[in-house]
């Protein structure tokens, strides 16, 4: 069974992001970039397949050149080779042009499973994993908890939460999966891991090696734009209920309730 | 990189040293920051959760996470690949030393058991000892131990009691006596215990557990790292194979030596790690606590707590990777058949047993001078077991007591360089001939530096450079054969020469930084480099007059007492400007900012 792994690199959730002075980007100085975590569940159910049914991990990250770091990272974790997409041209590209690149790049290859995170944890759009399925033409299952795929590897049976109810969805391969947290506990990357993925292939391809024009993609290709980008507002401190008694206080509570917060 | 000058043990303090010379954190492979990765977030997702249930003491608790770290290969970067290990440089395993710094006691289990309970065995063990014991303690399946002290040896190691006789039937050894303050002693598996072979010759043994006669006895109640073990092991008529001699009859002070050597400068590391723990965790509350309606980090006592235990620690962090680098470069050289020879990688590695000492010492204190000010950071928290910083600070205790304490590494620090110097391995004395001659033309004030970032700082450092090689000139002098019982002064000799080292290592990283990125990026690095070799040079020049106060007198002193003050003469800086600014990108980043 060969499976592909989109990979996106994020910052770090506990770093802490800074909106730049166009409002309309972060400041990346101080930013340390890791693996979209949902990705990592998507690494993690593929190697457990492939440890079951065997055949290949192939892991598709696109970026800069420090995406090879997570890339390294997923093949130290135990996937097999890496390829990476890079193009100065993609700098600036929206979801949709995302995931036309990384079609392209996935079309060359033999494969029966697709994961990607169900989002990424940077801009929360969810778009990528769908619209690449969309562009293969093959089936999308998003935000799923369970795989199971079945004894002969010709079909497999997902589990989506649902309002706290489960979907189970069945389909046939190839398909694309959006993995959700909750699906697995990622594993580390070893030390004896780490050195091995050293010697495992890592490519690089730019667009014009994936036959795509540069003019679909980066700042002017976007059929999305970032209009302004706000820090969440402070948050307020809290207020300590004051009273005597429990009576005191449950009264006092509930005339802010109702006067200040006018929730009751 | 392939242009990388080699130098000897203690060279750095006769000669200058080029930033290309020296590793620096920022040179780290993809590999290096991978393992750092996986270190870091094995001690945060496996045993942060439990730091307080660690505490217990739970051996099943222990072994597990043991099991845990082997199984990612965190136990074996030492040991060689066909033994199960990586075989990996001493830089990966100066990085799992550091990111287990800020594992508690575990960190204490962890030190132990790949240091001293299993390195012997590395460096000194023979092919059978090796396939036998090393694959267990790769993987954690057992524990090692270390048993060298005992009650009446403790720095005086040599003097052992315990004892070492061969059996009738030539298969055993039988060996009596007790070993003290035995860490991992209550759940390790293997000991490498040292006894004397008919009460006369030193030697090492490979002790199991269950072999007859070993056992051990009552748990001591510590002060600190609680969730260690640490027992006396006890050996009555212990019934040891013969084949389990480590090494050489009568060579076990080689193995004690060589793994000191190497757990010095491992400790090191680890404080490293515990350091870049306080800085996160102090300002992390410093800015969330409120006084007089701002947070304290706001005010400038607490702002220069936090640069001074972020300052030192770079110093710390820049000294342990670059003596690291030192071994790897040192290492390279070998031969294929000397890379697998145990002994001879050994002894590569005491190449460098000043700066190891230096190591020690510089990584345990900075530790202890961190833990101080987190607990003071944190007022009456501080002082309460409720937070962390109560358990940081008597955990730290114990490091500037084992592995040599740091009376005894302060010691060795001259002490190994005299010694060096009298088999003609380093040219101390010509340098030190040379600086009095110097002394007579230089002129500070007609120094002219260059217009470059830390020129002065640069200046300074080799200024320093001469003076310790002028005060310990004038001290070995005086003293010739009996200069080891001046122990006042050669402990003053000693700081004066871990402070070189310190701000030498911070400088060099820096310049690097410099040359590759920019003055820009290289900031608050230089700031560093500034505000420590600011603080440090007036106490240099102040041990150094200390130092020729006791050995000379009359005009000599006099004569004495000018060099010093032309050598260290050094305009301070603004450095609470400095401080400041280092002090608010802590403030902003809440983490180590280096």
């Amino acid at each position: 069974m060969n499976i592909i792994v989109c990979l996106k690199q994020v910052p770090d959730t506990e770093t802490q992001i800074k909106v730049a002075s166009d409002s309309k980007s972060i400041v990346t100085d101080d930013v340390k970039w890791v693996m979209n975590p949902y990705d990592e569940f998507g690494v993690e159910e593929a190697l457990r397949l492939k440890e079951k049914f065997g055949g290949e991990v192939t892991v598709v990250g696109l970026g800069p050149k420090r995406v090879t770091e997570s890339i390294r990272t997923a093949l130290a974790m135990g996937a097999d080779k890496g390829i990476l997409i890079s193009d100065d041209a993609l700098e600036g590209s929206d979801s949709l042009a995302v995931a036309k690149a990384l079609a392209a790049a996935i079309k060359e290859l033999e494969y029966d499973l697709i994961f990607t995170g169900q989002r990424g944890v940077d801009d929360d759009l969810g778009i990528v994993g769908a619209a690449c399925a969309e562009l293969l033409g093959i089936p999308q299952m998003s935000i799923i908890v369970k795989v199971e795929v079945a004894e002969d590897g010709k079909t497999v049976k997902v589990t989506r939460p649902v309002e706290g109810e489960n979907l189970v969805i069945e389909s046939s391969l190839p398909a694309l999966i959006t993995t959700q947290k909750g699906l697995n506990e990622p594993r580390y990357a070893s030390l004896p891991g780490i050195m091995k993925a050293k010697k495992k292939p890592l490519e690089e391809k730019t667009l014009s090696d994936l036959g795509l024009d540069a003019a679909g993609f980066g700042e002017g290709g976007r059929k999305m734009k970032i209009v302004e980008l706000t820090p969440p507002p402070a948050r307020a401190a809290g207020k300590i209920v004051e009273g005597e008694t429990p009576q005191e206080k449950a009264a006092e509570l509930a005339k802010l309730l109702h006067d200040e917060a006018k929730v009751i | 990189m392939a242009d990388k000058k080699i130098f000897a043990g203690g060279e750095f303090l006769i000669t200058d040293v080029a930033p290309d010379d020296v590793f620096t954190p920022e040179d780290f492979t993809d590999e290096h920051k991978m393992i750092y990765e996986t270190g870091s977030d094995f001690v945060e997702k496996e045993i942060a959760p439990v730091i307080d249930k660690l505490e217990e003491k739970d051996p099943d608790l222990v072994l597990e996470l043991l099991g845990k770290a082997g199984e990612l290969g965190l136990l074996g970067t030492d040991i060689q690949e066909e033994n199960g290990g990586l075989g990996l440089d001493k830089v990966s395993t100066t990085i799992v030393a550091e990111v287990m710094g800020p594992a508690g006691s575990f960190s204490v289990v962890y030190s132990a058991h790949t240091g001293i309970g299993t390195l012997p065995i590395v460096y000194f063990g023979n092919e059978e000892q090796k396939a036998k014991y090393l694959p267990k303690l790769a993987s954690g399946e057992w524990c090692g131990a270390y048993c060298l002290t005992e009650s009446g040896s403790g720095s005086d190691a040599l003097n052992a009691r315990t004892k070492a006789v061969l059996s009738e039937d030539g298969k055993y050894y039988i060996l009596n006596g007790e070993k003290m303050f035995i860490t991992n002693a209550g759940w390790a598996s293997s000991f490498i215990v040292y006894a004397k072979v008919d009460g006369e010759d030193f030697t090492g043994f490979i002790v199991e557990k269950d072999f007859p006669g070993v056992s051990t006895g009552k748990e001591e109640t510590k002060m600190g790292v609680h969730g260690s073990s640490t027992r006396p092991v006890v050996l009555e008529d212990a019934k040891i194979p013969v084949e389990n001699v480590l090494f050489e009859i009568g060579k076990g002070h080689k193995i004690a030596f060589n793994i000191l050597n190497i757990g010095r400068w491992k400790l090191g590391a680890s404080c490293v790690g515990g350091c870049k723990g306080c800085v996160a965790e102090a300002v992390k509350y410093a800015n969330g606590r409120t006084q007089f309606k701002v947070p304290i980090s706001s005010f400038g006592m607490i702002k220069t707590k936090l640069t001074d235990m972020a300052v030192r620690t770079y110093m710390s962090e820049s000294m342990m990777y670059r003596l690291a680098g030192m071994f790897d470069d040192k290492l390279a050289l070998l031969d294929a058949e000397a890379k697998k020879s145990g002994a001879e990688n050994a002894k590569a590695i005491e190449e460098y047993a000043a700066e190891c000492s230096i190591s020690k010492v510089y990584g345990s204190e900075t530790l202890d001078f961190c833990v101080d000010e987190y607990v003071q950071i944190l007022g009456g928290y501080g002082f309460c077991a409720e937070y962390p910083a109560e358990r940081y600070y008597r955990d730290s205790r114990i490091n500037r007591i084992w592995e040599g304490t740091n009376e005894i590494n302060r010691m060795l620090v001259p002490g190994t360089m005299m010694k060096r110097a009298m088999q003609g391995r380093l040219n101390l004395l010509q340098a030190a001939q040379a600086v009095a001659g110097d002394l007579m033309t230089y002129s500070p004030l007609s120094v002219e530096l260059p217009d470059t970032p830390l020129a002065l700082q640069e200046h300074i450092i080799k200024m320093s450079k001469k003076l310790a090689l002028m005060v310990a000139g004038v001290t070995a002098q005086k003293f010739g054969a009996n200069l080891a019982r001046e122990q006042e002064v050669l402990a003053k000799i000693a700081d004066i020469v871990i402070e070189i080292f310190a701000m030498e290592s911070g400088l060099l990283r820096t310049l690097k930084i410099i040359s590759k990125d920019g003055e820009e990026k290289a900031k608050y690095q230089i700031a560093a480099v500034k505000v420590y070799v600011d603080e440090m040079i007036p106490r240099i020049e102040s041990w150094a007059k200390q130092i020729v106060s006791y050995v000379e007198e009359g005009d000599m002193l006099r004569t004495q007492l000018a060099g010093v003050k032309k050598l260290a003469r050094y305009q301070p800086i603004d450095a609470v400007t400095l401080k400041r600014e280092i002090a608010d990108r802590i403030i902003d980043l809440e983490s180590y900012p280096f």
